[in-house]
């Protein structure tokens, strides 16, 4: 069992090494990173299907017992995030191996992936705050490098702001930690649980609670700290940017569940309060800046921010049912996003270009991927039978009973202007002639074209898949959330029995 | 001696706040240098300092004296002054790389991953005629 826990960090850090050290023959690293990602997704199975058969798991490293130790917990939560992000790691290896050129950009961008992989899958599976910090250095280093991959100006540009905001971020949380641990003299989060509850001043731990929302709202991109995200996510490759789009803003807000369900939850009604403003107007200026934009990249990077609000919506009205909607939201969501900057690659491979303007026709000349925008596009707008329609509809039902009227109706409308900003890429890239002066598109070799739509159309058939039979995913969005709201769970699998 | 500490935080939080606000994306980095030191204090000030009394086992004891210090947050540090150093490290490099790109470290004047309208028309124009 303790290997289960291991694997998913042990795995892609031996796949960054080993692709480094392999960067001299393009096949060999190439093999290197793609039997890494499957082997990735092999342990990440293995440890969700541990996690749903027997619930909670947790690992002390070296044997040293909690909350001395480092500790690594997997609840249904960590499990499901590490599988998803596995599945991505997978899908943006393949797509990387179709998309990025030969050379120089290619012998970096494989270990730099893995390297990015392990940190997200340590941050999901950390068992005590300082951990958790490391991974999340872990990740920014990996994806700052990522970032610049190729060195061209826009890069450096976005580089420079991704870099000043996510080290104000990284910093703060650093601070955070010191004071929770001067609070309370521990930093493993069951152990944290317990001594909070014992705090004389819960005025100066509300204070640290904000301190934290702020560290990791700026790495999840909410209102009003976002800046960093449009300014950034279009200039990388296709498949840096895809794995960005899916992975990185989300762990952010999976350390927001984390703290503000296991450790903040001494005065709900300020810190989780505040988060229901932070969520709604993140959904609002999230989708209006979106709405501004005429480049397929960068209206996509402005619809994750409005995607984040739901996602700290499921969290801030603190029910089961917010929860499970905001665990479901989060699963699809990571599907259909880093779905949906695929597809740009694949539009910038196959019409040479991703701005509105100058695209037009594909719906005609390439019907195949118009469909397989489609599906990911309008999940995420929330259309029925889809995935994004079931997510959506469990948030609005979870602020309906939890009176928050104001909030499910902006849900509702932000659904509705998603829906605009679809139609608006559905007609200018797809339905619309292909304008005359945009000249004929560039060729493809037939044997990258397979490699560049198989993960798009596996990650299709994976959001159809979720809306025609959305039980299984409720039901882990279910037992996860259920984990989150009755964290005595977390704290016996940790502590051992008997610790209450 | 915490409270000394303390005020030192808050004498670097300012100073980190003042280098921040420049447009001069070198003082910002400098900024954050200061911003790291500042966080490093927190956590050895929020340890508890004591004087004198490292935490080591005398040869032949197997338990260490009573009011040893804290050695909890100074590991802490340790890890957080390696990372923040290679960060830095990181920011200096895209500093100098960004500067030879893009000419210039004033931020308000970096507009290539976010035309301004006016820049993006003149752009579409190059393009147009090309």
């Amino acid at each position: 069992m303790n290997w289960l826990l291991i694997c998913p960090i042990v795995i892609p850090l031996a796949a960054a090494v080993i692709g480094f050290a392999g960067r001299g023959s393009e096949r060999t690293q190439r093999g290197v990173s793609l039997a890494g990602a499957v082997a990735l997704s092999a342990a990440a199975a293995g440890l969700f299907s541990h996690v749903w058969r027997e619930g909670i798991a947790a690992v002390q490293i070296g044997g040293w017992p909690a909350p001395y130790g480092i500790t690594l917990v997997a609840d249904h939560l960590s499990a499901a995030m590490v599988a998803v992000s596995a599945l991505i790691g997978l899908a943006t290896v393949i797509y990387a191996c179709g998309d990025t050129r030969r050379g120089r950009l290619s012998q970096a961008l494989h270990p730099l992936l893995h390297a990015l992989l392990a940190g997200v899958c340590g941050a999901f599976l950390a068992g005590d705050v300082f951990n958790l910090y490391v991974w999340f250095e872990v990740m920014l280093i990996a994806s700052l490098a990522l970032l610049v991959l190729g060195g061209k100006p826009a890069q450096l540009d976005g580089a420079v702001r991704y870099a000043a905001l996510s080290l104000i971020a990284t910093t703060l949380l650093l601070s955070g930690i010191g004071l929770l641990y001067g609070l309370t003299g521990t930093l493993n989060m069951a152990d944290l649980h317990l001594r909070v509850q014992e705090v004389e001043d819960q005025g100066l731990l509300t204070l640290v609670a904000v301190v934290f929302i702020i560290a990791f709202g700026l790495k999840a991109a909410v209102f009003p700290l976002f800046f960093w995200l449009p300014a950034s996510y279009h200039t990388p490759q296709i498949a840096v940017s895809a794995v960005f789009s899916g992975l990185l803003t989300k762990v952010g807000v999976y350390a927001l569940m984390r703290f503000f369900t296991l450790i903040f939850r001494h005065d709900v009604g300020y810190t989780h309060e505040l988060l229901l403003w932070v969520a709604g107007l993140t959904m609002v200026t999230g989708v209006l800046g979106a709405a501004s934009q005429n480049e397929l990249r960068r209206i996509l990077s402005f619809h994750i921010i409005s995607q984040i609000g739901y996602m700290i919506l499921g969290l801030a009205l603190f029910t089961t049912l917010g929860l499970l909607g905001g665990i479901f939201y989060v699963i699809h969501h990571i599907i259909v996003k880093a779905n949906l900057f695929f597809v740009s690659g694949a539009v910038n491979r196959l019409a040479g270009s991703t701005e509105l303007r100058t695209l037009g026709g594909l719906y005609r000349d390439k019907p195949l991927l118009a469909a397989l925008f489609f599906v990911p596009a309008f999940s995420l707008a929330g259309f029925p039978p889809l995935s994004g329609f079931w997510a959506k509809l469990l948030l609005i039902r979870a602020s309906v009973e939890s009176e928050e009227f104001v909030l499910a109706g902006v849900a509702l409308l932000v659904g509705l202007l998603t829906v605009f900003s679809m139609t608006k890429i559905w007609l200018n890239a797809f339905w619309k002639a292909r304008p005359e002066e945009s000249g004929p598109p560039p060729p493809v070799a037939p044997r990258r074209r397979w490699l560049l739509l198989a993960p798009i159309a596996a990650l299709a058939a994976i959001t159809v898949a979720i809306g025609l039979y959305a039980g299984p995913l409720y039901t882990l969005a279910e037992r996860a959330a259920a984990e989150l709201m009755d964290p005595s769970l977390y704290v016996a699998a940790v502590l051992g029995r008997g610790s209450q | 001696m915490e409270p000394i500490i303390a005020v030192l935080v808050g004498v670097l939080m300012t100073a980190t706040v003042y280098l921040m606000l420049d447009r001069n994306f070198v003082r910002f980095i400098f900024g954050l240098a200061l911003l790291s030191h500042a966080a490093n204090l927190v956590i050895l000030d929020s340890g508890g300092l004591t004087r004198a009394r490292p935490p080591l086992i005398a040869p032949g004891e197997s338990l260490p004296l009573p009011d040893i210090s804290n050695a909890v947050p100074q590991a802490l540090m340790l890890t957080a002054i390696v990372i923040s150093f290679s960060l830095f490290t990181f920011a200096l490099v895209l500093a100098f790389r960004t500067y030879q790109e893009l000419e210039t470290v004033d931020t308000d004047r970096m507009r290539a991953a976010e035309p301004s309208s006016a820049g993006a028309a003149a752009d579409a124009g190059r393009r147009a005629a090309d």
